[in-house]
């Protein structure tokens, strides 16, 4: 592990220990700051997320944690052939979709709209945020609330324009669109203040000179602002893409059920996780669906940076 | 979600929100908002306010109004009972205090370490630097549910579940309070006044104190304020850790959304009190909250 050397207290006064004492003791300085971070960053940080893989091979059961039986694979197989996995990882897919693309197209919008010259610019900038303020468990609590089939406000909304009443429990894609919507409100102003720190670090001479050229509005965002903000764009897009997959206090707390509906028809990789885990007391086949996300994320983080390679590569070609 | 991290980019450019946008001429933008813009954030506001709009309205309401068409969309005479209930039922009161506990060490404590070693990051030179700030930045990206189960291994082995400590100590470890400070520090810590002190014979101790932490200060308020509020909203690993003997308010908050309480306008009182404490930080606080995630997205 990677505990940097010793603690040396920090403690030199200026008061004249030898020149070659100090010398020592000034090399040795830095890894005392460092030292409390790594210190239980190895312990806290590192060392669980490693073990992981190996607690994945053994059978360990909730009552009895110090209990390790080695098992091999055998998490995994039985993890591949449990059909609610499969569930699982289709609807974290799903409802990473649908919370991931809406929140950011809607972020960018709202960010270029915020970077025009306002009134009232700080309150506008802080009012988009305030969703960011709440916890996943206040702001489930209140859409499951929204979200009621039978007298919730968005079914009566729904009514007005002579539709429904949507079933936003027990439908498969009404209630993933509810649970995306609770990510989608929670995270849309935080990310639209990214972009609009982004396009706030686009030189301004750009648009002066796209502006010269006769460009539109629209085409100084396409040709100006896009391309500026393709760093900050792949990085919301990662980040999010993380978020939505260890998705689960909203779908836990849609209905208050670890199973993530009675059909298990919005339950995530991370609630199922917590079910094996905590539900069914069985901590190795949660580390192994903990590993199985690990791996999930790094694909999809690579094939992020995949494409945003080839798109470049793409583009410098043109 | 983790998702105090910064981007990639290494763009430093002018993006304290706390100044005017510098003005680009009189030919070039930033357009002047016209009626359409203010319409749309207009609605923005109003969709992000509107959650908290009903939690009190629902909260100040009974069950039975709750099951009403049309439904009744201004506060009602409740809230007092509702509250008592839920101070009866679900021990807010003290989850309110275990979360202050928790979420204020979490935050002096992730702003001490993270200054501490943001410094070492930014201005000492030692073998291994770059490695350690690899190994850091690299594992900021990962969730950390992923290794719960080891850790409730490790805290179960230690006799701490159930124990505030328990989700106080992990809670410390933020990669992205060191990778922050390391990066207020880089921008505003000339090397020339480490230089200087160091001439005047200051030990490192001593520069620290005296050179450092005046210049780090606002950067740590900032830090301090983010930490608060992801420390106090954390979610799964309290739940994990922690039950309705000793809850944090949001495991509080699990409990009421869990089914045992039946009366959604106790349910939404809960979450009123719960939400209250970071509401008011943001009410008194919000500019600088805004100014720190505008920071870290660009300082990168």
């Amino acid at each position: 592990m990677t505990r940097p050397a010793p603690a040396t207290a920090a403690a030199g006064t200026g008061t004249g220990p030898p020149p070659a004492a100090r010398r020592v003791r000034r090399s040795l300085a830095p890894y005392a700051y460092v030292a409390p971070f790594f210190t239980l960053f190895a312990a806290f940080g590192l060392f669980p997320l490693l073990y992981t893989a190996f607690v994945s091979l053994h059978r360990v059961e909730l009552q009895t944690p110090g209990v390790m039986e080695w098992r091999g694979l055998d998490n995994y197989t039985a993890l591949f052939s449990d059909s609610y996995f499969w569930t699982a990882l289709r609807n974290t897919f799903t409802i990473g979709v649908l919370s991931t693309v809406p929140q950011l197209a809607m972020a960018l919008g709202l960010a270029h709209l915020l970077n025009r010259r306002l009134r009232a610019r700080t309150f506008f900038r802080t009012a988009v945020l305030l969703p960011y303020a709440t916890s996943v468990a206040a702001a489930t609590l209140v859409f499951a609330q929204l979200f009621g089939r039978d007298f919730g406000i968005v079914n009566q909304l729904l009514a007005l324009a002579g539709i429904g009443p949507v079933d936003w429990q027990t439908g498969t894609v009404a209630s993933q669109l509810a649970v995306s919507s609770i990510v989608v409100w929670r995270w849309t102003g935080y990310n639209a203040l990214i972009y609009l720190a982004g396009m706030q670090s686009i030189p301004s001479e750009l648009y002066e000179a796209a502006e010269l050229d006769g460009a539109s509005g629209w085409r100084q965002f396409v040709h100006v602002t896009l391309p500026g903000l393709r760093p900050t764009i792949v990085f919301t897009t990662v980040v999010s893409t993380i978020g939505a997959t260890q998705l689960f206090g909203e779908p836990l707390l849609f209905e208050g059920s670890v199973s993530g509906g009675i059909s298990h028809q919005y339950q995530t990789l991370g609630l199922y996780l917590y079910e094996q885990g905590w539900g069914f007391f069985h901590l190795g086949r949660a580390a192994a669906i903990a590993w199985v996300m690990f791996l999930l994320i790094l694909i999809l983080v690579g094939a992020n940076a995949f494409l945003v390679r080839s798109r470049s590569r793409k583009e410098a070609v043109r | 979600m983790t998702a105090l991290t910064a981007p990639p980019s290494r763009r430093a450019a002018a993006a304290d929100p706390a100044l005017p946008v510098r003005r680009r001429g009189r030919s070039g933008g930033p357009r002047r908002g016209g009626r359409l813009t203010y319409a749309v954030l207009t609605a923005a506001v109003l969709v992000s306010a509107f959650p908290f709009y009903w939690t009190i309205v629902a909260a100040s309401r009974s069950n039975a109004d709750l099951a009403k068409a049309p439904p009744s969309l201004l506060p009602g005479p409740n809230l007092m009972h509702n509250l008592r209930q839920v101070l009866e039922e679900a021990d807010i009161g003290k989850a309110l205090l275990n979360s202050l506990i928790v979420s204020g060490s979490i935050t002096v404590g992730t702003v001490l370490c993270s200054t501490l070693a943001g410094f070492a990051f930014a201005k000492l030179r030692f073998r291994g630097r770059g490695l350690l700030l690899t190994l850091t930045v690299s594992t900021m990206m990962i969730p950390p549910q992923l290794a719960v189960i080891p850790l409730f291994m490790l805290i179960a082995r230690l006799h701490w579940v159930n124990q505030l400590q328990a989700v106080v100590l992990p809670g410390l470890v933020s990669a992205f309070g060191v990778f922050f400070m390391r990066q207020v520090l880089v921008q505003s810590l000339p090397d020339e006044l480490i230089e200087a002190a160091r001439v005047d014979g200051a030990s490192t101790a001593r520069i620290f104190r005296s050179v450092v932490l005046p210049i780090a200060r606002p950067g740590m308020a900032v830090l301090g304020l983010l930490t608060f509020m992801t420390a106090w909203n954390d979610f799964f690993w309290p739940v994990v850790a922690l039950s309705s003997q000793e809850p944090t308010v949001q495991v509080a908050l699990r409990q009421l959304g869990g089914g045992y309480v039946h009366d959604q306008s106790v349910i939404m009182a809960g979450t009123l009190l719960g939400t209250l404490p970071v509401l008011l930080v943001f009410g008194l606080l919000g500019r600088q909250i805004v100014g720190g995630i505008m920071q870290g997205a660009v300082k990168g």
